[in-house]
């Protein structure tokens, strides 16, 4: 069965450039990068080459890199890695799962959080930041990008009251990175969390960029590694995979790939409102980052699409996986004010570097007909079309 | 193997309904395998008198693991959808208004009405199947001479779970199938262990699925405190059929009819709840003679084998799982009310279990035990 996949927020494929990067470290060059040696050398080499590529996508120096396994810990670290007993803390209703539950986590520290909220196009107002910043307050850590909507955030504009309030800024970029440019001097942050597996780097590594002069603690406690900010053995293959995807990031930004996918996306979408009635697009009036498009088809299961989607080949998605693999209602589409229903009827599509105009098309073949016949079952929709 | 189909199995990650996915499966089936997440065990987890561990049965993450194991090994598709919301609407709140009314409720069969057969067959038709599959130990079948699908026992009478399904509708029994209905619950775990499950050996469940430990009024206790309400007060008293009051007690929804112990009164002869009366929330107690009556009303009928009541009719009535079924007549009283009329008297007919009514193998109907 031909299969397409157009979920790359939740995962993208590892492009071959950066798999041909990191197989020499599965292998000949197996080194402790902190040995002194000569396998140590050549591993400490590559290591500190992924820093300098990692760098130049966020235009910071090599050193405000750390190291991670991922996302999840680069925010965990940068949350727990600031904030104390008695400080308040500023987040948005919008945040990914790896912040959310952080700052619920810090509640329970005897931490102050305030969650801003979004208006109706998922965007927070810098000026309700502004407003939640008390004397006690250390850190504003507000996403991005919006990894369910696209929707990019006024980070430059929260980076300049963070300034002005004087308490460290922490972005979870990891919806952002290789999708739109990120300067880190231009958003003002003090700290800004990226991951492997979204920039087509394998699962398993991601980056935090820790502005210098910041006093981070760590989390994990073991040896020196990241100028003591990270123990534990670099993942070498992980990070020399990361440093080539993001080499491969800023030379795609500089050649217009993201037009490229903006283009396919904007096409996806236009005949996808063309064809299918009670149909739209949630959040299509703001910014966004070019690859994802989040679109509601009103009385229907968007869980039931996925999974009929899925057995005919298209992989796509709906809100978040709970342990089970159940979906669960969206935060995100509920915080911005979507009734419980449009919530549950939205799907996210999210484009990737790897796919093409005939992966759309595949998806336009699909679509109109299996949300025709989730219409046709549903007890909701009858209902109501027997009601007009 | 006549012709391929699509097929939705739903999987609880035990060994019968796996056995069918398997069993399906080598048939040549197009099968897809379906979990529907219900109950969020860690809701209620670590309120007063609730496990800090989430050890419940229904949707745990265990059976979850379970079933999602089955469906790789098989190689089919499997997924879990999620009916949290409708679960606990159409069957969690209806338990435990059931209990703080005075009845003893079915929550087994109210989620086979509105969930099962109702909510996972449309999301499994909506998928592209034809027909949902189940592990249940019944019998579906089309009687071409009445125009009618017949719900029927199974060939192991031991394991027959129709009294449970006997609200299902003509247009589910028509997309229904149950696989299991012509085998005995050994046959299944030695066509398990055939197939490599490796479940094959996992005890069967018996308790109600969302109640951890079977202990309903702690789940009660928890869940009105959990949704921000404090227990209803139905403590009332304790009377005899001639209307006198012998104690008291601490609320309706700890007794259950032919109750016999936990009457907190002491008396020369053992007592028995007969009735419990919602409305003056005062539980009625006798002696074990006094438990036996001759009819019961039901409501909220559904029949099956017939589309009406047109006369009296000669039917085996079973009042709860686990009752042998006793002859009786069955009239139409009323819209959607029926009266069972028993041949012998019956022990402790429980108001809120049902009646389900039987011909021979055949269910005819059910209803709710007013």
């Amino acid at each position: 069965m031909r299969r397409v996949y157009l979920d790359n927020n939740a995962t993208t494929p590892v492009l071959p450039e950066v798999f041909e990067a990191m197989r020499p470290y599965f292998g000949e060059q197996f080194g402790n990068a902190s040995s002194i040696h000569h396998h140590g050398q050549e591993t400490r080499a590559a290591v500190e080459r992924a820093r300098e590529s990692v760098a130049a996508l966020l235009g910071c120096r090599a050193s405000e890199i750390v190291f991670t396994s991922g996302g999840t810990e680069a925010d965990n670290l940068a949350i727990f890695g600031l904030a104390s007993a008695g400080d308040h803390v500023i987040t948005s209703t919008i945040e990914h799962h790896a912040v959310l539950n952080s700052c619920k986590q810090l509640q329970s520290l005897v931490c102050d959080v305030t969650y801003v909220p979004v208006d109706g196009q998922g965007r927070v107002d810098p000026d309700d930041v502004r407003r939640a910043v008390t004397s006690k307050t250390k850190l504003i850590t507000i996403m991005m990008a919006n990894n369910e909507t696209g929707v990019l955030q006024p980070v430059d504009h929260i980076g300049r009251v963070a300034a002005e309030a004087d308490v460290y800024f922490h972005t979870d970029a990891v919806q952002a990175a290789g999708k739109v440019p990120i300067n880190v001097r231009t958003i003002g942050c003090d700290l800004l969390a990226i991951s492997g597996h979204k920039i087509h780097a394998p699962q398993g590594v991601g980056a935090l960029y820790v502005r210098k002069g910041t006093r981070l603690r760590a989390q994990l406690y073991g040896g020196s590694h990241e100028r003591s900010r990270r123990a534990g053995t670099e993942n070498v293959p992980g990070i020399v995979a990361l440093g080539k995807a993001a080499e491969l990031a800023r030379k795609g930004l500089e050649e217009g790939t993201d037009i490229a996918i903006s283009a396919m996306r904007d096409r996806l979408q236009k005949t996808l409102l063309d064809q299918i009635d009670a149909t739209g697009v949630t959040a299509g009036e703001v910014p966004r980052v070019p690859n994802t498009t989040n679109i509601y088809f009103e009385h229907i299961e968007g869980e039931a699409l996925v999974i009929a989607l899925d057995l005919k080949g298209l992989a796509v998605s709906t809100g978040a996986a709970c342990s089970s693999g159940a979906i669960e209602p969206s935060h995100v589409l509920t915080a911005m004010g979507l009734t419980a229903d449009r919530a549950r009827a939205s799907i996210r599509f999210s484009l990737g570097k790897q796919n093409t105009n005939d992966d759309v098309e595949f998806a336009l073949s699909l679509i109109p007909a299996t949300v025709a016949r989730l219409r046709e079952l549903s007890p909701v929709y009858n209902r109501t079309a027997v009601s007009q | 193997m006549l012709n391929s189909q699509t097929i939705a199995v739903a999987m609880s990650g035990g060994v019968d309904s796996s056995t069918v996915a398997a069993m399906l499966r080598a048939d040549g089936h197009n099968v897809i395998g379906l979990t529907m997440q219900l109950w969020n065990q860690r809701r209620l987890a670590g309120h007063d008198g609730m496990p800090e561990a989430v050890q419940g049965r229904c949707c745990s993450l265990d059976d979850v693991y379970d079933a999602r194991r089955v469906a790789e090994t098989l190689g089919i598709p499997y997924y879990v959808v999620n009916h949290e919301d409708r679960f606990e609407r159409d069957v969690v709140r209806p338990f435990v208004e059931e209990y703080l009314s005075g009845r003893t409720p079915i929550p087994c069969s109210l989620c086979n009405n509105h969930l099962k057969f109702d909510q996972l067959l449309i999301v499994a038709r909506q998928i592209g199947a034809d027909m949902l599959a189940t592990g249940h130990y019944a019998r579906v079948v089309y009687d071409a001479s009445r125009g009618r699908w017949l719900l029927k026992r199974p060939a192991d009478s031991s394991k027959d779970q129709t009294y449970f399904l006997f609200g299902l509708t003509q247009e589910q029994l028509s997309r229904t199938l149950f696989p299991l209905g012509e085998m005995t619950k050994p046959e299944v775990r030695e066509l398990a262990r055939q197939h490599g499950l490796a479940l094959a050996e996992k005890p069967d469940s018996q308790e109600i699925c969302f109640v951890p430990g079977g202990d309903y009024k702690r789940f009660i206790d928890a869940y009105l405190a959990e949704e921000g309400a404090t227990l209803p007060d139905t403590a009332g008293e304790l009377v005899t059929t001639s209307g006198e009051v012998i104690g008291e007690h601490g609320g309706i929804h700890n007794f259950t009819v032919g109750q016999r112990k936990g009457l907190g009164v002491a008396t020369g002869s053992p007592l028995y709840v007969l009735q419990i009366k919602g409305d003056s929330r005062e539980v009625v107690v006798g002696a074990g003679e006094d438990l036996y009556s001759r009819s019961l009303r039901a409501h909220r009928i559904n029949l099956i084998a017939v589309s009406e009541l047109r006369e009296p009719m000669r039917v085996a009535v079973k009042i709860r799982h686990r009752h042998e079924g006793a002859p009786a007549l069955l009239e139409k009283t009323g819209a959607d009310e029926v009266l069972v009329t028993f041949d012998h008297p019956q022990r402790a007919i429980t108001p809120g279990q049902a009646a389900v009514f039987y011909d021979g193998d055949v269910v005819v109907g059910g209803g709710w035990i007013k």
